[in-house]
């Protein structure tokens, strides 16, 4: 199918602007850009007053399959992925079985086949995620694994993380650090500060993820691995990274939305959706988090998201599985708090939910511009709407945000030429 | 006034008028307690359910007593948390004891939140009786009866709380109303037993018993778990005995007519020295007394709304 998208605002974070364009796809491919291009006899989807983004990809998110299938499934959560305007995603490997073996990668990628979506698998760095001997690295990239981690389970042991980095880099695929020093984490179960006093919940303190940060950085020096930081949460965590780049680490590193538009504050309701690894933070983290994104010492944009059942959630604070659904009000969410109130350029947006992402991972290049696979991600800043979960594709309906009203939603996603997602069509 | 609650979660949300009145309604139900029949009709036909996830004789049985001095029908339910993870979700048990038309519903769970949850899943009034590491209302209430009576009021007083206060749901619901009815409150303990960020709260933090201490004139001593010593909080029930169990040289700081109160129950010669919890300072037994009639107080405001006239039945 050939069509024109007409007069939206075509993003391009590489020349770094922000224009007036009309897009030509043909097949899976862009094969014009440029300003009034001829649509006769084709077809035109008029995007005026839409922003037109290289395809975004979230390259931290948690699809549960195989193994957990009543929490999310790749067919449920790739759809949710669409709807929530991403082209591409990035899944852990801490399913059931993890991730630790080329048969999972497989599977996950036939799965992925069949709900025809793009999605790019993490491997586990180590044997059942138990953080004592790497796994198959080799094989895990082979069978298409594009970064490795143990996620949730931190690599508690330097040396075996030394030796999964060293080992790792032969395959130049990025090692995804969750920093947590689980001695200091305990039981804790929100951040440590005046709100975990207040409510006498435990606490997990900013200490307990920096340890680990600096940990991981000084030993990505040692070993030259390229390392990546999952959703760094803390304001130490910021400056620890901002310094290693200076130096020249290898480092990346991507934040989420709700760390960007949450405190722990909002513990206060006791509201179980808010119970999330690493916890929300302080205000002051949070001030932290932006300027490290406008900095560039955060590169990404990542969900994290992490689905579970209603009635996991639906309990004693202290009971509730860790983790926020949040495919479907990532993009919302950032336009309105970041790109609303300008921290963060449509352009800038393009580079953390877009370019960098998809760089950081080695996917194929998130561009607009003729002969690129047609990835596209198109955002109304004018459609503004409260968050509903209760329409979730996702089978998450664990979110903090239901209610909230927020401008900025995906309207069209397209993934290699297809229109996965129109608001208008309405085809999911 | 009326008392306008559907129930009573905390401290932190109740104002000072509202903390005046539940402490004036519990005088007549002290006074009904003193009586030879202790049994007024006021809650006839009420029922009134306690739902405990965490063991207690005294809070347990004084709820249930208050219920049944006020006429209301009680029933327990008593779940060991333990088998929390593996029994019926607390959605479910909400959903259950909705069914059986409960009226009151006073619930004791180890995890912070617990009463607040229940507490929007059923129409049920519910009383939290301590809730992890959050809140114990109506402990605090009747530590504040108790206190009132003996020193006529809280402005200007000073009141310590002692020990650990980062794992006591007693600590906060006394430093809310305490603070609220215009009490100098200090926490005194060790920096691992006093959480962060606490003098936001509106209180004074020492280690030093002897500063924590001084010219004081309460002394709220906490129960000292004594599992949180294998968990390194410190170092051993000796030293914590030496450097924070009240005895007669620590008391010596204090105002000469010191109240010394505490929760219970107690370790007997750890947080508290045997002379000092038998001597004359001590109100504990009394605070046992005073808890029964607060909680009918509370039962009483909560269920026919205040109105006096319907105490005279």
């Amino acid at each position: 199918m050939n069509y024109l998208l007409k007069e939206g605002i075509v993003v391009d974070p590489v020349s770094n602007s922000a224009k007036k364009l009309d897009i030509l796809i043909e097949g899976s491919k862009i094969t014009a850009v440029a300003e009034n291009l001829d649509c006769r006899g084709l077809e035109v989807l008029h995007l005026k007053g839409c922003y037109i983004f290289p395809g975004f990809v979230d390259m931290h998110c948690h699809l549960r399959e195989p193994g957990e299938e009543l929490k999310e499934t790749i067919l449920t959560g790739t759809r949710a992925a669409v709807k929530g305007g991403f082209t591409a995603v990035a899944c852990m490997g801490n399913t059931k079985p993890p991730a630790d073996s080329s048969s999972v990668i497989t599977l996950i990628k036939e799965k992925a086949r069949q709900a025809s979506f793009p999605v790019y698998p993490v491997g586990c760095a180590t044997k059942e995620m138990a953080g004592n001997e790497p796994a198959e690295i080799g094989d895990l990239v082979e069978a298409g694994a594009v970064a490795i981690s143990d996620d949730g389970n931190s690599i508690m042991n330097g040396e075996v993380l030394r030796r999964v980095m060293e080992y790792g880099k032969m395959f130049d695929i990025p090692i995804i650090s969750h920093c947590e020093d689980t001695n200091l984490s305990g039981n804790g179960v929100m951040n440590e500060g005046f709100y975990s006093t207040l409510l006498g919940l435990q606490g997990i303190p900013n200490a307990a993820e920096e340890v680990h940060v600096a940990r991981d950085l000084i030993l990505a020096g040692l070993t030259g691995a390229r390392l990546h930081i999952a959703h760094v949460s803390t304001a130490g965590s910021v400056a620890l990274i901002r310094e290693a780049k200076k130096r020249g680490i290898r480092v990346t590193a991507e934040v989420t939305p709700h760390h960007l538009c949450l405190t722990d504050e909002a513990v206060k309701s006791f509201d179980t959706n808010t119970k999330v690894k690493p916890p929300l933070r302080s205000k002051e983290d949070q001030e932290a988090l932006y300027e490290g994104l406008r900095d560039g010492t955060i590169d990404a944009i990542a969900t994290d998201h992490a689905p579970h059942r209603r009635d996991e959630k639906e309990t004693e604070y202290n009971v509730a599985p860790f983790g926020i659904s949040g495919l479907e009000t990532a993009v919302p969410l950032v336009w309105e708090h970041l790109v609303e109130s300008k921290l963060l350029s449509p352009v800038e947006l393009a580079q953390k939910m877009a370019w960098n992402p998809a760089r950081i991972l080695g996917l194929p290049e998130r561009l607009i511009e003729v002969g690129a696979e047609a990835n596209i991600t198109v955002i109304d800043p004018s459609l503004q709407q409260p968050v509903n979960v209760g329409e979730f594709v996702s089978l998450g309906k664990n979110s903090p945000f239901d209610g909230w009203v927020l401008r900025g939603w995906p309207v069209m996603t397209i993934v290699s030429g297809e229109i996965k997602y129109s608001r208008q069509l309405q085809n999911i | 006034m009326k008392f306008k609650r559907k129930d009573v979660l905390g401290l932190e949300e109740l104002t000072a008028e509202e903390i005046t009145l539940i402490l004036d309604t519990a005088e007549p139900m002290k006074e009904i307690m003193s009586r030879d029949i202790k049994k007024v009709p006021t809650l006839r036909g009420r029922s009134v359910i306690t739902l405990f996830y965490e063991p207690s004789t005294r809070t347990r049985s004084s709820f249930e007593l208050a219920a049944k001095y006020l006429g209301a029908d009680t029933s327990s339910i008593a779940i060991a948390t333990s088998s929390v993870q593996k029994g019926e979700s607390l959605r479910d048990t909400a959903r259950t004891l909705e069914a059986m038309a409960a009226d009151v519903i006073i619930i004791r769970h180890s995890a912070a939140g617990a009463p607040h949850l229940l507490a929007r899943w059923v129409k049920a009034r519910v009383i939290n009786a301590g809730d992890g590491a959050h809140e114990h209302p109506t402990q605090a209430l009747l530590d504040m009866f108790t206190i009132r009576e003996k020193k006529g009021g809280f402005k200007g007083l000073k009141v310590a709380i002692l020990g650990d206060i980062t794992h006591s749901r007693v600590a906060r619901s006394n430093i809310w109303g305490l603070t609220k009815m215009g009490a100098e409150v200090r926490v005194v303990g060790p920096a691992t037993l006093i959480p962060p960020e606490i003098e936001r709260l509106g209180v004074k933090a020492y280690y030093d018993w002897e500063e924590g201490l001084k010219d004081v004139d309460v002394i709220n001593v906490l129960r000292i778990q004594l599992e949180r010593q294998k968990k390194g909080l410190f170092p051993s029930i000796r030293e914590y005995t030496k450097l924070y169990g009240l005895d007669q040289q620590k008391l010596q700081v204090a105002k000469p007519d010191v109240l010394v109160l505490h929760p219970g129950p107690v370790n007997r010669g750890i947080e508290i020295s045997p002379d000092v919890q038998d001597g004359p300072h001590a109100v504990i037994n009394e605070q046992v007394t005073n808890g029964v009639a607060v909680r009918m107080a509370l039962l009483y405001l909560l269920m026919a709304g205040g109105e006096k006239d319907e105490l005279s039945a």
